[in-house]
């Protein structure tokens, strides 16, 4: 377990004046599932942003398998196995489920340059989204428009669509944001199955949650990492209460 | 639904048949009409690929018309003609580099400013054309021999008959409409309708939009080509008025008008704008006032353009599939 699969060092944005993250090391390791925590405004979604090439950072490096991914742009990062789903719903409304999975799954599949053959014949690309959408229980739903669906399984969606392109690393920025209770389970039982064969990390603001799930945490104040380790070492920081856990009660209310 | 299906397939066999038995219903002045709204069906099409299915707005589209017409006229000797297996490839090609150019700088802007860049550029090869007085400047150029169908001394076809000509342009129309079709239903055409859609998670997962993007912008501006072609050889002349904003702004108001993202909408829209023009230009000097009228109705009382009148027969099957999943839902819980 202890195969390092993603390391940032020294990694920062900055936006004007502000760093949003500001000179963050992490070691994230094979197989773990990894939380990001901290208060609103922490910079943990734009370090999710750098990670996934949606945002070039100012300073540092990203290292995946070894290799560096610094400079490199959202599609050669996803090529590369590292999927990621998005804070807010980002699908593609009026396409049916199984076509908002089919994309994803399409780019694993050879060159999408091609000009002749009818894409709803390969049957590669139709059974690797089904696998999506199976993983992520929304096969009875496979021929619904996604605008038609609730948001509950509009955010499973979400979770599908990164899923169709077999990623091997997956980045979930709050995949239980907006979500009831109920719903919320659902998806905490999709992340657990999932983290048996992928290394996760997770943004989340619902501590229940994280806790439930997590192997490793590291905690984010102001673009800083304060402390990263186990969930225990975590809890019992109490330079993480004094920080983050203390007014977490209200946040995450 | 089903009514509405019958609707569509019965009226796209009334119209292809209606324009494959042409020559022999109208009088030489309306096969002349109708070859000008198929050749603009065309070029309606080609821009469709780019507005309907792959949300890139272009205002910059009669370039490549314009270009492809010049080049014709460039290599067309004065006193023999020139093979269409050798010019036609020739201005294709040209067209195809215009849009390679053009849209390599294009397709890094995104929205108004995408708009502003295609017109820009297209109103520079419009002042070049109208400045060159090689090229005939403002008052544009004669091709005064249409290509020959054929090699050296074997004439396959004879485009100086107008029938022959005809025939030729309907089954362009047909082969454009059957091959954006094809591209549409390929792997590249599930891509740029994602990009359409939603251009941020088709790049999240794992496509270059640009490359698909610039692709796309090549392929319609060879087709807008390709009609600019075919409208040259059909009137024998070319001029700057051909590259003009007022026609990627005419081509535009087709595709919309028509129905976006259809691509028998525009061809629709080719024939119902110039089939009024036509009509109330006999009429009255004040046509465009008409005109106007008609496109003001249109846009308010079809939004999804001519095309969607299709829906008076039914709508697109879509909700029956929802209330089945809706019904599995609740015998689940």
């Amino acid at each position: 377990m202890s195969d390092v699969i993603l390391k940032t060092e020294n990694l920062s944005k900055q936006f004007g004046a502000l760093a949003a993250v500001d000179s963050v090391t992490i070691d994230f390791l094979k197989g773990q599932v990894h939380a990001i925590i901290g208060p609103n405004g922490a910079g943990k979604t734009t370090l999710i942003n750098l990670l996934s090439g949606d945002l070039p950072p100012t300073q540092g490096t990203i290292k995946y398998k070894d290799q560096d991914i610094t400079t490199l742009g959202p599609h050669e990062v996803s090529m590369l196995g590292i999927g990621r789903s998005y804070q807010k719903t980002n699908i593609f409304p009026e396409f049916t489920c199984l076509e908002n999975c089919w994309l994803g799954a399409q780019s694993r599949q050879g060159s999408s340059m091609r000009f002749i053959k009818p894409a709803a014949k390969i049957t590669a690309i139709r059974e690797r989204a089904e696998n999506a959408l199976e993983l992520a229980r929304l096969t009875h739903r496979m021929e619904t428009p996604a605008s038609m669906m609730s948001y509950g399984e509009q955010r499973q969606l979400e979770i599908a669509m990164m899923l169709a392109t077999e990623p091997d690393l997956l980045l979930l920025d709050e995949p239980l944001a907006g979500m009831g209770t109920e719903e919320a389970g659902k998806v905490i039982e999709l992340i657990k199955d999932l983290a048996k064969n992928h290394t996760v990390i997770l943004i989340e603001h619902d501590m229940d949650a994280v806790f439930a799930v997590a192997e490793a945490l590291t905690v984010m104040v102001n673009g800083n990492r304060l402390k990263t380790g186990t969930p225990q070492e975590i809890r019992e920081s109490k330079e993480v209460q004094e920080a983050y856990l203390g007014d977490d009660e209200e946040d995450a209310a | 639904m089903m009514n509405r299906d019958i609707f569509i397939r019965a009226f796209t066999l009334v119209f292809i048949g209606v324009l494959a038995i042409g020559p022999m219903l109208f009088e030489s002045y309306y096969k002349e009409l109708v070859m000008h709204m198929m050749v603009l069906g065309i070029f309606a099409m080609s821009l469709d690929l780019l507005i309907g299915f792959t949300g890139l707005v272009s205002f910059g589209h009669a370039a490549f018309f314009g270009v492809a017409g010049y080049l014709l006229a460039i290599v067309t000797p004065e006193a023999e003609p020139i093979s269409i297996f050798i010019s036609l490839p020739f201005c294709l090609g040209g067209a195809a580099l215009a849009a390679l150019v053009i849209g390599w700088f294009s397709v890094r802007t995104s929205g108004i400013y995408f708009i502003m860049i295609t017109l820009a550029f297209a109103q520079m090869l419009f002042y070049y054309f109208n400045e060159n007085q090689d090229l005939g400047g403002s008052d544009g150029i004669f091709i005064f021999n249409k290509p020959l169908f054929g090699w050296g001394e074997t004439k396959l076809l004879d485009l100086d008959n107008p029938d022959v000509l005809y025939y030729l342009i309907f089954a362009s129309l047909i082969g454009t409409y059957l091959l954006l079709r094809t591209i549409l239903n390929a792997p590249f055409g599930k891509v740029i309708k994602g990009i359409k859609a939603n251009e941020h998670r088709t790049q999240a997962l794992g496509f270059n939009t640009q490359r698909y993007k610039l692709v796309a912008f090549v392929l319609a501006g060879t087709l807008a080509g390709f009609a600019g072609y075919l409208e040259a050889i059909t009137t024998g002349i070319v001029s700057p008025g051909h590259l003009h904003w007022h026609h990627s702004g005419e081509v535009m108001m087709l595709v919309i008008l028509g129905g976006m993202g259809t691509l028998f909408g525009p061809v629709l829209g080719a024939f119902a704008l110039e089939l009024l023009r036509d009509n109330f230009q006999d009429m009255t000097q004040h046509w465009h006032l008409y005109q106007g009228i008609f496109i003001i109705l249109i846009v308010l009382l079809l939004p999804n353009g001519i095309a969607s009148l299709a829906n008076l027969f039914g709508k697109k099957q879509e909700v029956p599939v929802e209330e089945a999943a809706t019904e599995k839902e609740e015998q689940k819980s």
